[in-house]
């Protein structure tokens, strides 16, 4: 099978994973989504999937690979960014079109390639490695508490650049820790989503809660619940239907989004947000 | 014409030498020198491009190239970033996502230092705001929102505050409340103010000192002396249409 479902014995791993995947998705997610920088999360997976085509090329297990070059890359256009004042969104166009670019070219000069090489890290698999459930739950901890200490300054910084600069916030620096923990975090969640899917578990979950949400608390709370219940809904979903685990992900994700829009349209939900006139 | 502070027995909290500003070869500040005392009202006047902006960038170190001196409370601003903690920063217009998903309240814990919840509450009842503390700043009028930005720059109770052309945009009536705020502040609470404005009434109402800013400074002292000396008032008018002549 080309598209992986869950299977009985790797549930409980697929869950674990998920659902610590997902509570760091949702949160360093919503400080992209802020940034109007929702799609920088699939930028930083398709240049992930050049380090991944880079791996197998030389034969070095890609997941350390993607993440050093998702990492690289995106703080070094970043700094261009900066210095030559290029908009985010050509960044992103920049970043996903040439990771993407190498990774073909390096996939086509692997010898002996097969598809299924790489077929986990473009529509994600279930997770069976125990060390693997491992490292996610150290890296999402570590990654969480990270978070927790600095997320007034990445906050402030997201709210007003100008403002948080003029308070002695190291702007700069936030900008590079948010995307350096937005690199490890790509390269974490492709295991579950795969590179095509990434950004769906970035954005949708934030914004369904910011239709609900007043405060940033709120949001932050919601988004984690809405995230932690499409990942388990989708592997339940993948197992019980035998269809790709990712897939149901995201789709349960994208029903959350339009059933909170319906919520929303119809009045039943009567919270400022995104839709407010 | 400059008033000499040397010998008056008062805390300098700003003391700015010699500051020169270039932009890829444009002067937008040339040989700029004044002070701020403790107590001081500054209203910085000075038509479009004068270089008023420029001047704050450079004092909040939003700008590092500079040529000359900034010290804030006696110490070169290029040695340490610690003063920013001091100074309280209300930007020209603020630019606020409508969407963006923060309180006033969460607005104001932003700031470093800030997680106590009474500063919180203290700043946003000098500004008359603590009532929408729950409200989505979003969802207040530019005029609430500038207000709040005051109260965000009251947090860590500074000993200046640095305003950028604040009321710009706002109508009358959150006009007069906002400068009736500044007044309170600088008479009751003591806090310094330099703030930049095209209202020559507003300043000439509130501000003890005036700056009279194109490139160069070519006036600081009383704001009384300033307003009731017609040379000065004819050729800061000369020179304001002259730089809107060159704008245009």
């Amino acid at each position: 099978m080309t598209f992986e479902a869950v299977s009985y014995e790797s549930i409980p791993h697929a869950l674990i994973s998920g659902i610590a995947i997902s509570l760091l998705c949702s949160v360093v997610g919503l400080f992209l989504v802020l940034r109007k920088f929702s799609l920088f999360g699939d930028a930083l997976a398709h240049s992930a999937f050049g380090g991944v085509a880079f791996g197998l090329f030389i034969g070095i297990y890609p997941l350390w690979i993607a993440c050093a070059v998702a990492i690289l890359s995106a703080l070094g256009l970043t700094k261009i960014r900066q210095k030559f004042d290029i908009s985010g969104d050509a960044i992103v166009a920049i970043l996903l079109s040439t990771g993407l670019g190498a990774g073909v070219i390096l996939v086509s000069l692997t010898e002996d390639f097969e598809f299924h090489d790489i077929e986990e890290f473009l529509f994600g698999s279930a997770i069976v490695d125990t060390q693997n459930v491992v490292t996610i739950l150290a890296l999402a901890g570590i990654i969480l508490t990270i978070l927790f200490f600095t997320y007034k300054k990445i906050l402030y910084s997201t709210f007003s650049e100008e403002q948080a600069k003029a308070s002695g916030i190291p702007v700069e620096k936030m900008s590079y820790l948010l995307i350096t923990m937005a690199g490890v975090t790509v390269v974490i969640s492709m295991q579950l989503v795969g590179v095509l899917l990434i950004s769906a578990l970035f954005v949708l979950p934030n914004v369904s809660a910011m239709l609900y949400a007043r405060s940033f608390k709120q949001t932050v709370i919601l988004s984690m619940l809405f995230a932690v219940s499409a990942t388990v809904s989708g592997i339940i979903m993948s197992y019980q239907f035998e269809i790709a685990q990712a897939g149901c992900i995201v789709l349960v994700a994208a029903a959350i989004f339009i059933g909170s829009l319906v919520a929303k349209g119809s009045g039943l939900v009567k919270t400022a947000g995104i839709l407010a006139k | 014409m400059f008033i000499n502070n040397s010998g008056v027995d008062f805390t300098m909290i700003v003391d700015i030498q010699k500051l020169s500003v270039d932009y890829s070869g444009i002067k937008a500040l040339d040989d700029i020198s004044f002070g701020i005392a403790e107590g001081d009202f500054l209203g910085i006047i000075g038509p479009n491009g004068a270089g008023k902006s420029t001047l704050f960038h450079c004092m909040l170190g939003l700008r590092t190239q500079y040529d000359g001196t900034i010290k804030f409370f006696g110490q070169d601003i290029r040695d340490s970033r610690k003063y920013l903690s001091q100074v309280g920063f209300v930007p020209q217009k603020p630019v606020v996502d409508r969407n963006f998903p923060a309180t006033i309240r969460e607005v104001l814990s932003m700031s470093q230092n800030s997680s106590d919840s009474k500063k919180v509450d203290e700043a946003l009842q000098k500004v008359w705001m603590h009532e929408l503390a729950d409200r989505r700043i979003g969802d207040l009028s530019v005029g609430q929102q500038q207000r709040v930005f005051i109260a965000k720059a009251l947090v860590n109770s500074p000993k200046i505050l640095v305003l950028d052309e604040p009321v710009t945009g706002i109508d009358q009536y959150n006009q007069d409340l906002f400068f009736q705020i500044l007044g309170e502040l600088n008479t009751k609470e003591k806090i310094s103010i330099i703030w930049a404005s095209h209202d020559l009434d507003a300043v000439e109402r509130l501000a003890s000192k005036v700056a009279c800013l194109n490139k160069t400074l070519f006036f600081h002292g009383i704001s009384k002396e300033f307003f009731s000396d017609d040379e000065m008032l004819k050729k800061y008018s000369e020179t304001s249409m002259q730089m809107h002549m060159h704008h245009h």
